[in-house]
């Protein structure tokens, strides 16, 4: 081989068209197509009395109007639940366009398709809904109390109750020297790409073949829902994912009512109709995710080691639950992170409430699980006052006992089995990079300048590439150009770059002639989706696979015709040469003429293949029983279980003693993933997590009224960061590789956001000597939790000493 | 039910990326929506169409702007310069080069609205310190690259232009 391509930081391959407006994302597409708009409901909870849609027949340019009655067959029938399990007892998913009843502020009751956008909104407004409200159920509190239900038949309002137990945590809690109980909270959040979802059919009457272009992480996912819901054939159905500009886990929930809506105009009109989501409608009617009430009790002993851990949680699922109780059983499962329990028990309650349904955000529940533990490691290290990193490293699963089994059942229904980490090494990494061990000096440094800072930790587990496939096809073509397909989507982590390295490794080829489509049905069918940290898992094997098969057929085609062995080939800058005797050799290009035996000297590359054609044993046809034309490969990895990647974070945060404002001064991050494939990439999407988790630790946040209207649906309102938001993240790698893949890889995508929010509640706790127990915070909440310990009703942390409740007089020196 | 009365139009003639171009459009039709629609250029994005998030900042009259927040008309007989007036694949403009070789995008599609902005900055202070170069870019929103690498992108657009100059 002559440059390594794997693990080296090469610049990205999609970068060029994207710099200079040549990407070409959903609304890119499809120019002249007609638009869809729709009429939302304005209710969080009401029942639908008429609709009255004569005003919007005056709005020229008006094409057609759709309300639920108008839908047929499967198209009116509920959206699949996609993940069902056996805990989720009451699933519920909604109607494309609602009927008879809406269960949050956004739900579509109404379908508009006009000449163009504007004037499909003109008739939306002119469509008149007659609803009677009814009481809403807005928040985990008055979900869990169920003095009003969202769905008349769920009681309770409990889609789905989940226990599991390993070990009598009870007997474990009533003989631990030292239980401790904490009540916790996380609130609500959204992925919020940039790009809001999208997509646009067109409909080929001549061949009654439907194509669908949707900004989505799943397209062979959509493609399947589309063509199930219209009764078509798979094979007249084709979706692809085009540019997407972000998708955090929102893109992954499918079908969307306007996914089976759009296409199924486009075919029942015989038209090309596109719905581009607004930002508003993104807030209102997609997905958000987090929101969780938290007990936990644990049992440790005088070292601080853990005996007992229960925990039991309040998952908020929104009105809906179409993709399962994926996010609860994550953090269930997740919060244990680095650590041996010794005995552990989670119960929780996936619940209904009248907002947006919850999907997968950007670590998917594990925020949450991390939160709740790291807040406990916490808060057992200043029970005993013993240090925050030591206490962890003393409960931390250690090197020599992985694989590890927590004795768990994971999301993907596999068991909760570590497959590598060195948790201690990371640990030493970690507060090397910090200064872990001289921060008690600068921390009495900057008391004596009146500044009050704090030191954070948290650390994380991340279970990365859940099966249950991906595949790779190879093909190279007479030139020598290599093509590469996967079926799993790219939102701009990425992919054509990364997966060209693994070619270029594998093949020997350059990295320029390696040309990669993601997402396109046309080109892989099997497929299952980018989410849960899997791409460069799953797909990144499954192409390294199809690629050594093809290099393996190329070897003993050139070796046929260099009439040598193929152990004595290597591929060298897409040249088959002969080891230690280069000038015996041919290149990748005519192999592929040769492997397709059609003889016609139509370029330089078939001319030159002719030269080989000696060897026909005309007795063989040309080409073998057992073979194919063509150089190309395909296979697929499906693994037994998830890998697991894993960090920790490390932050110093400085806050106001005034105005209670929270800075962030240092962010620090260790992280494993693995063998990386592209530190440059990696690191990227490390700092792209950190800084949506800095946003979920301070800023984000849903704010429902008690009507149950969401009052922030703005990039005005809801806040999320921006570059003076964000801190200089410094990051440093441990690879321990993945014993389960052929290539070591765990998955990257998520780990940055994981534990952020634990992280700054750690550091805020430590600056002010009390401890936080709800995130996000803002200033305005952290001055209202001084004056409460001010006023003795917040206890102040015990195992150091507390910051002195008057500083050395700030006031004087600001004013 | 009465006759639909069709919108009254416009005639906009505009000049984009050095180019004089001309459409008749409906007096409520954004910049935004004329560039990517009515012209075919969709490299200028749209993320919120209410002026916060700066994917869809173009340049008029050099000056970065909300594509989303202008109509058309209100364009009329001023400059307006796109992400595709900035530079090809194969003649990048210093801004452009600059993102890519410091992994300054990942989806890209807050990336026009950047590279704009950063233009802009630049003609002002082609010397930034990284403390400017962060406070250039606060205007705008990236949900992808945490920004780090956005503004070493900044810094490294900046030196991209002192030597091509
Ligand atoms: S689209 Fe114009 S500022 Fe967001
Ligand atoms: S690169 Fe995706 S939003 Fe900035």
């Amino acid at each position: 081989m002559t440059t390594q391509m794997f693990g080296a930081p090469i610049r990205r391959k999609e970068d060029p068209r994207l710099v200079t407006g040549g990407g070409k994302f959903l609304d890119d597409l499809g120019r002249g197509a007609l638009a869809a708009a729709f009429v939302r409901s304005p209710h969080a909870h009401a029942k639908i009395v008429d609709i009255d849609v004569t005003d919007a027949l005056d709005v020229d340019g008006l094409v057609a109007i759709y309300t639920h009655e108008d839908l047929p067959g499967r198209v009116g029938e509920p959206l699949p639940l996609l993940i069902p399990h056996p805990t989720l007892t009451h699933g519920r998913t909604q109607h494309a366009l609602a009927k008879d009843e809406v269960n949050h502020v956004g739900e579509p009751v109404v379908m508009v398709v006009a000449r163009d956008r504007y004037l499909a909104e003109d008739a939306c407004a002119r469509i008149r809904v007659d609803y009677e409200a009814l009481p809403p159920v807005v928040g985990i509190e008055a979900a869990r109390a169920a003095d009003l239900l969202v769905h008349d038949d769920v009681p309770g309002n409990i889609a789905a109750h989940m226990l599991q137990e390993v070990g009598d945590v009870e007997a474990a809690l009533a003989n631990a020297p030292h239980v401790l109980e904490l009540d916790l909270a996380i609130e609500r959040s959204a992925c919020m790409p940039m790009e809001g979802k999208g997509v646009y059919a067109r409909w080929d009457a001549d061949r009654e073949e439907l194509r669908i272009y949707s900004s989505t992480q799943t397209s062979t996912g959509v493609r399947a829902a589309v063509a199930a819901k219209l009764g078509m054939p798979l094979a007249k159905v084709e979706c692809i994912a085009p540019d997407v500009g972000g998708g955090f886990g929102v893109k992954i929930n499918h079908p969307w009512p306007e996914e089976v809506l759009v296409p199924w105009v486009a075919k029942t009109l015989g038209v090309e109709v596109k719905w581009v989501e607004d930002r508003r409608e993104h807030f209102i009617s997609s997905a958000h995710e987090r929101g969780q009430l938290q007990q936990v009790r644990v049992g440790f002993d005088d070292d601080g080691r853990l005996l007992g851990l229960d925990v039991k949680f309040w998952h908020d699922n929104g009105a809906y639950t179409p993709y399962g109780i994926i996010v609860p059983i994550i953090t269930s499962t997740q919060l244990l992170g680095p650590y041996k329990p010794g005995t552990y028990r989670c119960e929780f309650w996936s619940l209904y409430t009248n907002t947006v349904l919850v999907t997968p955000y950007r670590g998917a529940g594990r925020p949450q699980g991390c939160f709740a533990m790291e807040r406990t490691m916490d808060a057992i290290a200043d029970e005993l006052g013993l240090d925050r990193a030591e206490v962890r490293s003393r409960n931390f699963i250690q090197p020599s006992e992985m694989p590890f089994d927590h004795g768990l059942l994971f999301q993907d229904g596999r068991p909760l089995k570590y497959d590598s980490g060195d948790f201690p090494a990371s640990l030493d990494k970690l507060k090397a990079l910090v200064g872990w061990d001289d921060f008690a000096e600068y921390r009495d440094r900057a008391r004596v300048e009146g500044r009050k800072v704090g030191l954070g930790i948290g650390c994380y587990v991340e279970g990365t590439g859940v099966g249950p496939y991906e595949g790779g096809h190879i093909q190279i073509e007479t030139s020598g150009r290599v093509n590469v397909s996967t079926g799993l989507t790219s939102q701009g982590q990425g992919h054509e770059t990364a997966f060209a390295q693994v070619v270029a490794q594998e093949l020997g080829v350059p990295i320029e002639d390696v040309f990669v489509t993601t997402g396109d049905t046309r080109r892989m069918p099997y497929a299952v989706g980018t989410f849960a940290s899997r791409a460069a898992v799953m797909s990144g094997n499954a192409i390294a696979l199809a690629a050594r098969n093809v290099r393996a057929k190329a070897l003993r085609i050139a070796a046929d015709a260099l009439e040598v062995a193929a152990d004595d080939l290597e591929i060298v800058d897409g040249i088959i040469r002969v080891k230690g005797a280069p000038d015996t050799q041919m290149s990748l290009g005519t192999v592929s003429v040769m492997s397709n035996p059609l003889r016609y000297a139509f370029d330089e590359a078939a001319k030159a293949a002719t030269q080989f054609a000696g060897s026909n044993d005309p007795d063989k046809p040309p080409v073998a029983d057992d073979d194919e034309p063509g150089l190309e490969g395909r296979d697929f990895y499906s693994p037994t279980q998830a890998t697991f990647a894993n960090g920790m974070h490390a932050a110093i945060v400085e806050t106001d003693p005034v105005t209670a404002e929270i800075n962030i001064l240092r962010y620090c991050v260790i992280h494993d993933c693995g063998t990386m494939i592209n530190p440059m990439i990696v690191e990227g999407q490390v700092h792209g997590g950190v800084a949506q988790g800095v946003g979920g630790a301070l800023y984000e946040r849903m704010v429902y009224d008690e009507s149950g209207q969401l009052l922030n649906a703005s990039f005005m309102d809801f806040l999320m960061p921006y570059a003076s938001e964000i801190p200089h993240i410094e990051t440093d790698h441990l690879e321990t590789p993945s014993p389960l893949n052929p290539l070591g890889i765990k998955g990257a995508g998520e780990a940055g956001c994981i534990p952020v929010s634990a992280v700054i509640a750690s550091a805020i706790s430590d600056a002010e000597g009390f401890a936080i127990t709800s995130m996000p915070i803002s200033p305005v909440e952290l001055w209202e939790l001084r004056q409460r310990h001010a006023s003795g009703e917040i206890s102040s942390l015990r195992g150091r000493a507390p910051y002195p409740s008057e500083p050395s007089d700030p006031t004087t020196t600001r004013t | 039910m009465s006759e639909p009365v069709a919108e009254e139009l416009l005639d906009v003639t505009v000049t984009v990326n050095d180019v004089p171009r001309h459409a008749r459009v409906p007096a409520r039709r954004l910049l935004s929506d004329f560039l990517r629609h009515d012209l075919g250029l969709t490299g200028t994005h749209v993320g919120c169409e209410h002026g916060v998030c700066g994917a869809c900042t173009v340049l008029v009259d050099g000056a970065p702007m909300r594509a989303c927040l202008m109509f058309a008309v209100s364009a009329q007989a001023h400059a307006v310069t796109t992400i595709e007036g900035l530079g090809t694949i194969e003649a990048m403009g210093p801004v452009q080069q600059a993102f890519t070789e410091c992994h300054g995008l990942q989806c890209g599609f807050c990336t026009p609205g950047f590279v704009t902005t950063i233009t802009a900055f630049l003609e002002d202070n082609p010397e930034p310190t990284q403390d400017e170069a962060r406070e250039a870019i606060s205007g705008n929103l990236c949900r992808c690259t945490g920004y780090q690498n956005i503004v070493k992108s900044v810094l490294r657009a900046a030196e991209i232009k002192a030597e091509r100059s």
